[in-house]
């Protein structure tokens, strides 16, 4: 691997992609525009029903204060309860039932929980014993904010690897490069580094523009984020690359980088929590980079989780690039 | 003059389609080879195969007595018939950029002088006119301070004016003592910068040589031009009976009349009492050459 040819490739990328100012443009204004969307969107009165969770609802026992309307239940497991209590904490959840034991916990700073103790106690619920979490609202845009980012990456990762690379085959680029010394490595390497620092300055750009405009909840490290956005928008761009080994036409690449992207953009809990999903769909969302990123994006953000917690969503992602890296460069083909 | 390439029994297939067939040539040092040929003939696929850009089914290409390795990358200069630059970028860019990927490069300002490329340094190559980029795509194809360089079919499309600019550059080139190996569908262009020229059809050579040298060859003839009209078209019926021409053909304007004795034609003409107002006489060209060994008019 000659530096010079690696370099020179990788200036003559980073240009191309900055002085597109219109590309460069709606790289930085789609995310935003998707983020503040869905911040207006959920912001409001519009959310009148309360939410309560419930653990072991067995149908005999019921108290009266099932019977009140506009108020939500929620099977919650044994298992969950942990989850359902930080919902609590976060006000996803304004209460949380525990029938065997005769417990229910609130949010102090929470209006929706107060009001729901008031009714619990005045419905077959006054013997209940009251366990106080304290945290702040997660709002949904919070919530978003992490995947709407993996999102981004996504679509500036598959599109501007894939496609471009796709463009140069078609129209001779590729070609012309191959009639000189430079190598295949040297100049995929180019396009990995150049799109992997343009879409890191560009989702540091969001993520301060969105923080500065409508603020969000960061409880973790920066450092920790840094590297799982570092590592999936990696895992991603090796994924564009299997798409530009060897596609020849536009169109083709733009269908399968489609039948890529879509999935991921649904499945990998960026929109809604896939908890609700059935368990086959979880576990494949699953294969998805996307689905790392997300999921280990909002525990840093929202929980401020450790390395140690994400761990095992560092390592898928690393495996699958790994994985993508190969058959992108394998596949490679010049013309 | 030594040889710079040598190619022995070159084939290349395409499923059913015979590509380039069994071609053998040598290409001297200093030369400008021209292959000529019609769409299909093989030239770009034997081209390319020149340029290492295609690896041939059989057969043999050996630069300087040594088999093609990614050294030869090093000495060839190479204007493909159709290459697009990367976007947004300006042609000095263009030119960095090309010139950063070789080891050994030539002087980049003389190259800018040498293609006229100074007017348009700072423009989008995106933004350049077909004469502008070709010389561009030259100036590329020089970077390396090649010692051999492969032009595709280089002037396609330009206007004569643009044209006649880049024969200029090449024999500029020709001057520093360069290889040129050039295709071309333009006879004139060959006849104009070629000191040998191969004519392909059906993936073989059909005839080799230099451009007079086949001339005269294959012609010891004229040709005389008079222009149609049904009064002509009558009277040289029955002229042809009495042997006029070797070979009358009529175009849509004009009959040409094929002769090795133009006094004694122009005198049956006369005898005949047609009009010689608008009679012209030509020698035989490359056109006429292609036409008679392929049976096809080189640009259809």
């Amino acid at each position: 691997m000659r530096w010079k040819r690696f370099l020179s490739v990788l200036k003559a990328r980073d240009r191309e992609f900055v002085r597109d100012r219109s590309a460069l443009a709606w790289n930085i204004i789609f995310p935003l525009l998707i983020i503040f969307g869905f911040a207006y969107a959920f912001t409001g009165d519009q959310l009148d029903q309360y939410k309560v969770g419930v653990i072991h609802q067995p149908e005999e026992d019921r108290i009266s204060f099932y019977s009140t309307e506009y108020i939500h239940f929620i099977d919650i497991s044994e298992l969950e309860k942990t989850v359902a209590i930080n919902k609590v904490k976060r006000h996803q959840l304004d209460m949380l039932l525990d029938m065997n034991k005769k417990r229910f916990w609130i949010n102090d700073s929470s209006p929706a929980g107060y009001m729901l103790e008031k009714v619990l106690a005045g419905s077959g619920g006054e013997n209940y014993q009251k366990q106080r979490v304290q945290g702040e609202q997660v709002r949904y845009v919070d919530w978003l904010i992490p995947g709407v980012l993996g999102m981004n990456m996504m679509f500036s990762a598959l599109f501007g690897v894939g496609y471009v690379v796709v463009r140069y085959r078609k129209n001779g680029v590729l070609k012309r490069l191959k009639a000189t010394p430079l190598s295949a490595l040297e100049f995929l390497s180019a396009q990995v580094v150049s799109r992997l620092w343009l879409i890191m300055a560009i989702t540091s750009a969001v993520f301060i523009g969105c923080y500065l405009l409508i603020g969000f909840s960061m409880v973790g490290s920066y450092l920790n984020l840094f590297l799982v956005y570092t590592l999936g928008a990696f895992s991603m761009i090796c994924m564009g690359l299997i798409v530009a080994a060897r596609v020849k036409s536009e169109e083709m690449a733009g269908g399968l980088l489609n039948m890529m992207s879509w999935p991921m953009m649904f499945l990998s809990g960026v929109w809604f929590s896939l908890e609700g999903l059935h368990p086959w769909v979880q576990k494949l969302a699953l294969i998805f980079p996307l689905t790392h990123i997300t999921q280990a994006a909002r525990v840093i953000m929202l929980d401020g989780a450790g390395l140690l917690a994400i761990l095992p969503n560092l390592a898928a992602l690393l495996i699958m690039s790994i994985i993508f890296l190969l058959l992108g460069v394998l596949l490679f083909r010049w013309e | 003059m030594s040889s710079i390439l040598q190619v022995k029994q070159l084939y290349k297939h395409f499923d059913r389609l015979k590509a380039v067939n069994g071609v053998s040539f040598e290409v001297d040092e200093g030369m400008c080879l021209g292959l000529l040929g019609p769409n299909g003939a093989g030239k770009t696929t034997t081209v390319e195969m020149l340029e290492a850009i295609k690896a041939p089914d059989r057969g043999s290409i050996q630069y300087r007595g040594m088999p093609l390795s990614e050294e030869f990358k090093n000495k060839a200069g190479i204007m493909f018939q159709s290459t697009a630059l990367q976007d947004f970028i300006t042609v000095r860019e263009s030119l960095e950029l090309f010139q950063r990927l070789y080891p050994k490069v030539s002087d980049l300002e003389q190259i800018i002088e040498d293609c006229a490329l100074g007017d348009f340094l700072d423009q989008d190559t995106a933004k350049l006119s077909g004469g502008q980029r070709q010389r561009v795509l030259l100036a590329i194809a020089l970077v390396n301070d090649p010692d051999i360089i492969f032009l595709d079919e280089p002037t396609t499309g330009l206007d004569p004016q643009a044209r006649h600019n880049f024969w200029r550059l090449i024999h500029k080139i020709k001057q520093k003592n360069k290889t040129i190996v050039l295709t071309t569908h333009y006879m004139d262009e060959a006849y104009e910068l070629c000191d040998k020229i191969i004519i392909m059809d059906h993936g073989e050579i059909i005839a080799e040589g230099s451009p007079r040298d086949l001339l005269s060859k294959h012609f010891n003839d004229v040709v005389i031009k008079l222009q149609r009209s049904d009064e002509l078209d009558l009277k040289l019926v029955s002229l042809e009976g009495r042997g006029i021409s070797e070979g009358i053909t009529r175009h849509e304007s004009w009959i040409e009349m094929q002769t090795s004795d133009v006094n004694q034609t122009v005198k049956q003409l006369l005898a005949a009492e047609i009009s010689l107002s608008s009679l012209q006489i030509r020698e035989r060209t490359l056109d006429d050459l292609f036409l008679e060994l392929t049976g096809k008019d080189l640009r259809a």
